[in-house]
């Protein structure tokens, strides 16, 4: 909610005309978020500082549908720490209030933009999933990096520390424009990024060109980018594909595939050396090309594929030309919304959309439009269900759909030791019910093989490592 | 030919007009059957071509005219096809909608001269364009189909030749169908395949109150049988009346004397009807103990056996009785078939419903059509022997194989009790197996209905529901809620069979308009006086997390009730089905004190129950709110206290350069860094750390059920105490929830009432629930809200947010509505209500899933989750 600079330049009251606001005034301006005052602490000739308050009016957030939507837990959007964090607001608050600074322009003084100033700024409080997140984004910038954590609950100690940090920086010779830009990139970048918040497509823009200079060399690069993109897809889809150039990149880009741990730390935070993000896309990738290719060896014609998700692998089976017919469930309505959009449901020509249907359903109740298909594909979905309803699941698949093969994925728990930052017992996702050692899995197919009249097979995915075998494991189920 | 002054139909058939254009068919139908009844090919044709001749969208307008009549004969409507149907290929198509549907195809041709047409099309503009042949030649068509009518499968032809006679019917009559019993409404005593028992049969009728007397007499047309009920009862046969036992024809006679004695009825068996065709004069094979009948027919009289064979050419497949809620036949009877007349209903009762396929044994392969049946009515059937009859989605088989060693069994209705007795000895070995040499012991364990209940079907919960209840005629759920409960309910919820009720949502008393808050007694009293409330129950508001409890007194009851295996004694769920506790050992430990508790107060006795269903509240709050705790309550509290003091510190410097406009800020500022502490304990209040069980506390405020009851006809005090009396068996786990009861009209009664909501939310506390005093108030003409919750100023710090009441921000805040709260508050109770009760009925686990799904639906509207 604050942020102040400080230089000690001589005279430290040039900072005035460099923001091109008078130390002598408070001034408040209307922002989308509530107000932002200007102030000057201290303006003398030897220091002066400026300090920024956004005074967010978590009201009129609400009404005007600018908060967080409240997704899990209703109450987020009347109550969040929006009103006392460094957000996208701010950075918001932050461009409209020092516009002309960050433009480098100033009218009286016209050389001052250009000269390297010390400089040091004070945010308060702004969200990180470490201090040593704040440090690699910050130092390579240049600056001293300081921070001062907060308990989340001074009264319950065990909690520990909470993700709110006070931060310091310091540089001894640097342009203000270059400050503000690397402010008002990273603010948000570092608002948690498992929550997607309002940021018009105009200000998605101007993100990418205040970090043109800098972004480049910047070695979180493409950490920093994808948090962009996030912003930027929330608010229209396309822009996406926009920014990245042409469609086929969008599947490359380094976004986390769903179902792999990586929500609880920031990817900054992983060891290079373990799965980065760009592995784990990998994998999901060859595990659908796999699931994909045996789908092609049983030659299915009539597929269907039970947590279908986003789509991605109805975009590899819909190339398949001896496919007829693809039956795409999700019981997530929003994901079927993606896969609509993603897959361009819409717009497809009517022959190649004859092939697909993409609708809600259940893999735990009986549905009397899944009988008559040759293969099924049940891709990284059963782990997402509590363990007492894979009867209802088995009954649902094996007992009354039926279809000739079917083709189950799930992590390999054995495989979980190789990921440093699960600890022990711990799961890939939140919202894992379970995680399978290779034994379990062959035991809990065996049964359900024997029970309902199939063989199976099953083969490892993923590069096999000695003792673990490798990080995804696929049954093929043949009747 | 005599003129028919009236013509009779099935009240239920497809009546097909046919006559050449300008016969007066459309004329007739319009004189004769409602509006609604009539299809015409004209109209179609208008429809769908804003033309009635124009003759190139004759395809298009059939397709619609088959549509429609499709639709009508699927709701059992009467309908009137009003074409020329004057060709066969015409009337095809429509005897066999007619047969798809079950229902009795109808001719009425009117015939008139070809003149009488030709001048009439004449006098019509829109006819002008008919060339000459077209008349001529349609009138050849149907003279030539006239002798093929019958063998197309028409039941009943009227030919009315020439505008008098046509003219001469003034009324149609429509005839019920013989099925169609629906006045009867009973007492039945339903009598399972007795295949020639006579013995057990009379054994039977005496253990449910018939006396048999048998004097032989001369006269052929007394059977020598006289037998009198029980008050108002009759026997209802189930038909296989004969062959394998030792005395078919006497069990004949007695069945026939009582058919005749008005003390039975009697649909046939497959049995039976070859029976018929034996004494027809048929070929029949003399397997499956039908040489048995024969032998014992030889020495009967030729009058006795024309007897039998009028008696059962006299059988009707089924019956459909007292108002529809009944519904009998030998071998079962689909939905869609029920009250229906063709010979596919025909075959269904006598046989049922076969694959086609062979057994082991050698005998059809049998699929149970009752594992899908949805219908309202009870079906009560025989034909397949079954060890022990089991109820099935309202369907229940009820030959337990007397004659190969079983029992004769039969079903009281209304009262649903089971009467059987022994065979004497096994008169005929069964080809296949009275019992399953084997079936896996986790199955053998559960019920027909509960292992048909381990599948859920997703066509019962998806798109837009209508849900009956009791307390709300029906209750509507969009197909996007469904859809947002289709989700939860897979992703999140327990097994499904272990949710018998989900709680309402509760709305909040309408604002207050005192300062500094925005709730008071006040305006929950207002509400109850409003709905003609005399007493209201104010009850503390525990903060903790509400939990709805089914807990059985074991596993084994447990399996028996709620036919779950291996997922132990019961379950504590969410107000959205999830599991309550994610640590199952502490579940256990957390049930099984429960289960003490309750054995230590009497409850098992007291309700005479192994199970029930309890609405509570666990505290702390922080037992299972932790994890959102910290990462949304604590977290804004840190993120304040950590920001604010910094905002302070720099204006306080500011001040010092005495900046306008900077003390008024700092001010402000100041006074949010004070509410972000109250807020940061505000929520402190309602979370102590849980390591064990003993840290936990459960304040149960309704008794919902128990085996055979629901408690919702109780009123609240009754709750209270009775649940109290529980409590006391565990002080330490258990907590009464403090109550008074207070009279709306005693001004003191109140002020007391109110001061007591302003003690307990001064020291913290969330607030207090206001409920009228009977559970559900009878008289109203409305619904009451079941509750009313009125929350204090320090409680709703954490649900408005820390700065909720600044200057500025509550007289927003107060511009709230409760209005759709309340209305959804409604539904969901009348939902939570009815879905319990079906469970207590003994529903299927379907019918209670509805219910419960529905409450889930109705949940995800968007209504503001503050209030």
């Amino acid at each position: 909610m604050l942020l102040t600079i400080t230089t000690t330049h001589q005279p430290a009251t040039d900072l005035g005309y460099l923001l091109h606001k008078n130390p002598a005034r408070l001034q408040t301006l209307e922002v989308a978020a509530g107000q932002a005052h200007i102030f000057y602490p201290e303006a003398t000739a030897e220091r002066c500082t400026v300090a920024l308050l956004l005074d967010v009016d978590p009201i009129g957030l609400v009404r005007n549908h600018r908060g967080p939507a409240g997704e899990g837990f209703a109450l987020e959007q009347y109550v969040n720490d929006r009103p006392y964090v460094a957000s996208s607001f701010f950075s918001a608050a932050l461009s409209k209030a020092f516009n002309t600074a960050m433009n480098g322009t100033c009218k009286d003084r016209p050389e001052l933009p250009e000269q390297l100033l010390p400089l040091e700024a004070t945010v308060a409080v702004i969200p990180a999933t470490s201090a040593e997140q704040l440090g690699s984004l910050f130092s390579p910038l240049g600056y001293t990096v300081e921070t001062e954590a907060h308990p989340l609950d001074p009264t319950v100690p065990e909690w520990g520390n909470s993700r709110y940090y006070t931060l310091r920086l310091r540089h001894t010779g640097l342009r203000l424009r270059d400050m503000l830009s690397h402010l008002y990139v990273l603010i948000p970048v570092l608002d948690r990024g498992d929550k997607h918040y309002w940021v018009n497509r105009e200000e998605a823009e101007k993100l990418l060109r205040r970090g043109g200079e800098w972004l480049p060399q910047h070695p979180a690069r493409e950490f920093i980018t994808r948090r962009y993109l996030r912003f930027a897809e929330y608010v229209n889809p396309t822009l996406e594909r926009l920014l990245a150039g042409d469609e086929a990149a969008t599947d490359d880009l380094p976004i986390p595939a769903e179902a792999e741990a990586d929500t609880t730390a920031g990817p900054l935070s992983l060891p290079e050396a373990a799965a980065g993000p760009a592995e784990r896309l990998s994998l999901h990738d060859l595990r659908l090309d796999r699931v994909a290719e045996e789908i092609s060896r049983l030659g299915a014609k009539r597929v269907l594929d039970l947590g279908c998700g986003e789509g991605k692998l109805v975009r590899r089976l819909l190339k398949a030309a001896h496919i007829e017919h693809i039956l795409a469930l999700d019981v997530s309505w929003r994901e079927l919304e993606r896969a609509q959009q993603r897959l361009h449901v819409a717009e497809m020509p009517p022959r190649q959309r004859e092939r697909l249907t993409l609708t809600q359903g259940s893999v735990l109740y009986h549905d009397p439009r899944l009988a008559g298909y040759d293969a099924a594909a049940v891709v990284e979905v059963i782990e997402h269900l509590d363990e007492s309803r894979l009867t209802a699941f088995e009954q649902v698949v094996f007992a009354r759909a039926r279809p000739g093969a079917v083709l189950v994925t799930t992590p390999n728990a054995d495989y979980n030791q190789r990921y440093e930052t699960l600890s022990a017992g711990e799961y890939r996702h939140e919202d894992h019910r379970f995680e399978w050692t290779r034994a379990q899995f062959a035991e809990w197919a065996a049964g359900v093989a024997g029970r309902h009249g199939y063989r199976v097979r099953i083969e490892p995915l993923g590069p096999e490592v000695a003792e673990v075998g490798a990080p995804s494991q696929l049954a093929v189920f043949e009747q | 030919m005599p003129h028919y002054t009236s013509l009779k139909l099935p009240e239920l058939s497809l009546v097909l007009l046919i006559g050449t254009s300008g016969a007066g068919k459309s004329t007739f139908a319009r004189r004769l059957f409602q509006a609604t009844e009539i299809v015409s090919s004209d109209q179609c044709r208008a429809l769908v071509a804003d033309d009635e001749n124009d003759q190139s969208a004759t395809p298009d307008a059939f397709a619609l005219l088959h549509y429609m009549v499709g639709l009508r004969l699927k709701r059992g409507l009467l309908t009137v096809v009003d074409a020329t149907n004057v060709q066969p290929e015409a009337r095809k198509t429509l005897v066999q909608l007619a047969r798809d549907y079950h229902v009795l195809p109808t001719a009425i041709i009117l015939d008139v001269p070809d003149r009488v047409a030709e001048d009439r099309n004449r006098a019509r503009a829109e006819r002008q364009h008919l060339g000459r042949h077209v008349v001529p030649q349609q009138r050849q068509q149907l003279r030539r189909s006239l002798k093929f009518l019958k063998q197309e499968g028409f039941r009943h032809i009227y030919h009315l030749h020439g505008p008098e006679e046509i003219d001469a019917v003034q009324t149609i009559v429509r005839d019920p169908l013989y099925s169609n019993r629906k006045q009867d409404t009973g007492p039945f005593d339903i009598i399972g395949d007795v295949h020639g028992c006579y013995d057990e049969l009379l054994a039977l009728l005496t253990q449910l109150g018939y006396m048999v007397h048998t004097n032989p007499t001369e006269d052929v047309r007394d059977l020598g049988v006289h037998v009198t009920a029980p008050a108002g009862r009759r026997a209802l046969f189930l038909g296989d009346l004969v062959d394998r036992g030792p005395a078919s024809p006497q069990v004949l006679r007695l069945v026939m004397s009582m058919v005749q004695g008005g003390q039975a009825l009697c649909v046939p068996g497959n049995h039976d009807i070859k029976l018929l065709r034996y004494l027809n004069g048929k070929q029949v094979a003399e397997k499956h103990g039908f040489a048995e009948t024969v032998a014992q027919l030889a020495t009967e009289s030729e009058a006795f056996k024309s007897q039998v064979r009028q008696f059962l050419d006299g059988l009707v497949s089924h019956y459909v009785l007292d108002g529809g809620k009944l519904v009998v036949a030998h071998a079962g009877m689909r939905e869609e078939m029920q009250g229906r007349g063709s010979g596919a209903v025909r075959a269904f009762a006598l046989f049922g419903e076969t694959t086609g396929e062979i057994d082991e044994f050698g005998l059809p392969v049998r699929y149970n059509w009752a594992s899908e049946y949805r219908g309202r009515a009870m079906v009560v059937y025989g034909h397949t022997p079954v060890p022990d009859p089991e109820w099935l989605n309202n369907t229940i088989d009820i030959d337990t194989g007397c004659v190969f060693g079983g029992h004769l069994t039969a079903l009281r209705y209304p009262e649903r009790e089971l009467v059987a007795v022994p065979a004497a000895q096994v008169y005929c070995e069964p080809v296949r197996p009275l019992r399953p040499a084997e079936v896996a012991a986790d199955v053998a364990q559960l019920s027909a209905q509960q292992q048909h209940d381990d599948l859920l079907d997703i066509r019962d919960v998806t798109g837009k529901q209508i849900i009956k209840t009791r307390l709300l005629p029906s209750v509507t759920i969009r197909e996007e809620n469904a859809a947002a409960a289709l989700e939860v309910m897979s992703r999140f919820a327990l097994n499904p069979k272990w949710l018998l009720y989900l709680p309402p949502t509760m709305s909040p008393s309408e604002t207050s308009a005192l300062p500094d808050l925005l709730e008071h007694p006040a305006e929950a009293f207002d509400y109850f006086r409003r709905q003609g409330q005399e007493r209201v129950v104010c009850e503390e508001k525990h903060m903790g997390s509400r939990v709805v409890i089914v807990l059985a007194r074991d596993e084994e009851a447990a399996r028996r009730r709620f036919g779950v295996v291996g997922e132990g004694p019961g379950r504590c769920y969410t107000r959205t089905g999830r599991n309550f506790f994610t640590d199952a050992t502490l579940e256990l430990a957390f049930l099984t004190r429960l289960q003490n508790a309750l054995t230590t107060a009497g409850f098992w006795e007291k309700f005479h129950t192994d199970w029930l269903c309890l609405d509570a509240e666990l505290l702390p709050w922080s037992a299972k709110a932790q994890e959102l705790i910290k990462n949304q309550y604590a977290a804004v509290a840190a993120a304040a206290t950590a920001a604010l003091p910094e905002a302070v510190a720099v204006l306080s410097q500011a001040t010092t350069r005495g900046l306008d406009g900077v003390e008024a800020l700092l001010a402000r500022t100041t006074a949010r860094q004070t509410a972000a502490e109250h807020y940061a304990e505000a929520y402190r209040r309602y979370c102590w750390p849980v390591e064990s069980l003993s840290d936990l506390r459960l304040a149960p405020f309704h008794l919902l059920a128990t085996e055979g009851h629901t408690y919702f006809d109780k009123d609240h005090a009754w709750h209270m105490e009775t649940l109290r009396a529980i409590c006391l068996a565990d002080e330490e786990l258990l907590r009464a929830t403090p109550y008074r009861v207070v009279h709306l009209q005693d001004i003191a009664d109140v002020e007391a009432a109110t001061q007591w909501w302003t003690d307990l939310t001064a020291a913290g506390g969330e607030g207090m629930v206001v409920k009228p005093y009977d559970f559900i108030p009878s008289g109203r003409q409305h619904l009451v809200q079941p509750a009313l919750k009125c929350r204090g100023r320090e409680y709703l710090r954490i649900i408005y947010g820390p700065d909720y009441l600044l200057p500025g921000n509550l007289e927003r805040l107060r511009e709230r509505a409760v209005k759709s709260k309340r209305n959804l508050a409604l539904r969901e109770f009348a939902l939570g209500v009815e879905g319990l009760e079906r469970f207590v009925a003994g529903a299927s686990l379907r019918e209670v899933h509805q219910c419960v799904f529905g409450v889930l639906a109705l949940e995800s509207e968007a209504v503001d989750p503050r209030l």
